[in-house]
């Protein structure tokens, strides 16, 4: 039976429903990954940002996982801090169970494992996974919020991804060049190109800025570097 | 999704020493089903002086039709060919007076300034808000992509030559990231006393 309908009775006087909580925020941020023989780059920038506002311009999005493996995260940032959190305890318990260090495979696939038990209230994250694995190869993986991932030889995620990404297929995959023979990289080649891809993106995207960290992974551990971007 | 990537396109003007190139992409699709592969989005508006105009392929022709009518008109009035810059401030105009109801086009202008030869750009959004920076324009739906690769390899006072191939890249590299543009392009390089237009192979995914 339908309702009675009722007109201009106490129940047709409702409140102004509140504005309702989002639970997530975009903070900005971008990351690049490249994998190479015998190593891995990953950068991220160091602005953190909500809107036209900037929190800091000193907040790394790197996380060291270990001695070989490097986790970038950006997106919503308290999402991030509990994700790095997360999987940083779960490596520990890794450790102490099995009495080994995890291999950056299987952080891999630990991490696609967490982000899907979020499925239907998803960390609001772009991962990118970078290491080397237990043959000392250079390797990338990267993922979508709710834990699909692919493993490449480079990747750039987060605010200016879409800006980054094409730069990279031309010059590390080199894409649409003719008469290619060789198509390896050094580290060398490698880092620099990281660093110029970063600047075009600071031209553009108002995300990402102000400094460059970059974590090199070898089979001899991590070396950090930093380059300084754009401020405004 | 927005009306203005019903269709996609990508296309992009970058000036250089004396020259100035103009290119786009040329699939024309319906959200992911790709109709053609043969789509041209610029069109000549005068000897040194051409339009893309990327965005809802219908408005593309209405646009395209009210131009070359005020554009003739124009001629006929004053007895000469119009300038790029007039011809922006007409696109602009035009653009303005649907303030309210827009056509949903992102247009860009090349070419060179008449007597002088000076090279011109410009791009405009879809309510006709101009901008003519120094160096080079991006429109359409791998526009992200158009700008990342366009800050790497522009550099100033590229010949003829180097233009025709840092556009081309530039485009090339876009599209293959943008899933609603590629299938070809189309690249015209705009010098003093003459017009190269060239098509270019891409990947047809």
């Amino acid at each position: 039976m339908a309702m009675p309908r009722s007109y201009g009775g106490l129940s047709d006087y409702r409140t102004v429903p509140a504005p309702s909580f989002s639970p997530y925020s975009e903070n900005g941020g971008s990351v690049v990954a490249v994998a190479g023989d015998d190593f891995a780059i990953i950068a991220s920038d160091t602005r953190l940002s909500t809107g036209f506002q900037i929190y800091t311009r000193n907040q790394s999005k790197l996380f060291k996982l270990s001695d070989k493996t490097i986790l970038g995260s950006t997106g919503c940032w308290c999402d991030v801090l509990s994700l790095t959190r997360l999987v940083q305890t779960r490596i520990k318990m890794y450790q102490y169970d099995h009495n080994k260090v995890m291999s950056t495979p299987a952080v891999a696939q630990m991490l696609s494992v967490l982000l899907y038990y979020k499925r239907f209230f998803p960390y609001y994250v772009a991962n990118i996974l970078a290491g080397i694995d237990d043959n000392g190869k250079g390797v990338v993986y990267s993922y979508d919020p709710i834990g699909h991932h692919e493993s490449s030889k480079f990747r750039a995620g987060g605010t200016a991804g879409a800006l980054l990404q094409p730069l990279l297929d031309n010059q590390l995959g080199m894409l649409n060049q003719e008469n290619v023979q060789d198509k390896t990289y050094t580290l060398e080649k490698a880092h620099a190109i990281v660093k110029d891809v970063f600047i075009s993106a600071a031209e553009r995207d108002i995300f990402t800025g102000d400094r460059i960290s970059i974590n090199i992974i070898t089979k001899d551990g991590i070396r950090e570097d930093s380059f300084e971007l754009r401020k405004d | 999704m927005s009306i203005l990537a019903y269709n996609g396109s990508a296309v992009i003007a970058m000036k250089g020493k004396d020259c100035v190139a103009i290119a786009s992409d040329l699939r024309f699709g319906i959200q992911g089903q790709t109709v053609s592969t043969n789509f041209e989005k610029i069109f000549e508006m005068g000897p040194h002086l051409y339009i893309g105009l990327p965005g809802l392929t219908t408005d593309t022709f209405t646009v395209l039709n009210k131009l070359k009518f005020r554009a003739n008109m124009f001629e006929l009035k004053e007895d000469r060919k119009i300038a790029p810059d007039v011809f922006l401030s007409m696109v602009s105009n035009l653009l303005y007076e649907r303030r309210f109801g827009p056509f949903f086009v992102e247009p860009i202008i090349a070419g060179l300034k008449p007597k002088t030869f000076e090279p011109f750009i410009a791009s405009m959004d879809l309510l006709g808000c101009p901008n003519k920076p120094e160096d080079f324009v991006v429109a359409g739906t791998a526009s992200e992509q158009l700008y990342g690769m366009c800050e790497a390899l522009w550099e100033p006072d590229l010949s003829p030559e180097d233009l025709f191939e840092t556009i081309s890249q530039a485009l090339v590299n876009a599209c293959d990231r943008d899933a609603l543009s590629g299938w070809g392009a189309s690249v015209y390089i705009i010098e003093k006393d003459k017009v190269t237009h060239r098509r270019i192979k891409t990947r047809m995914d």
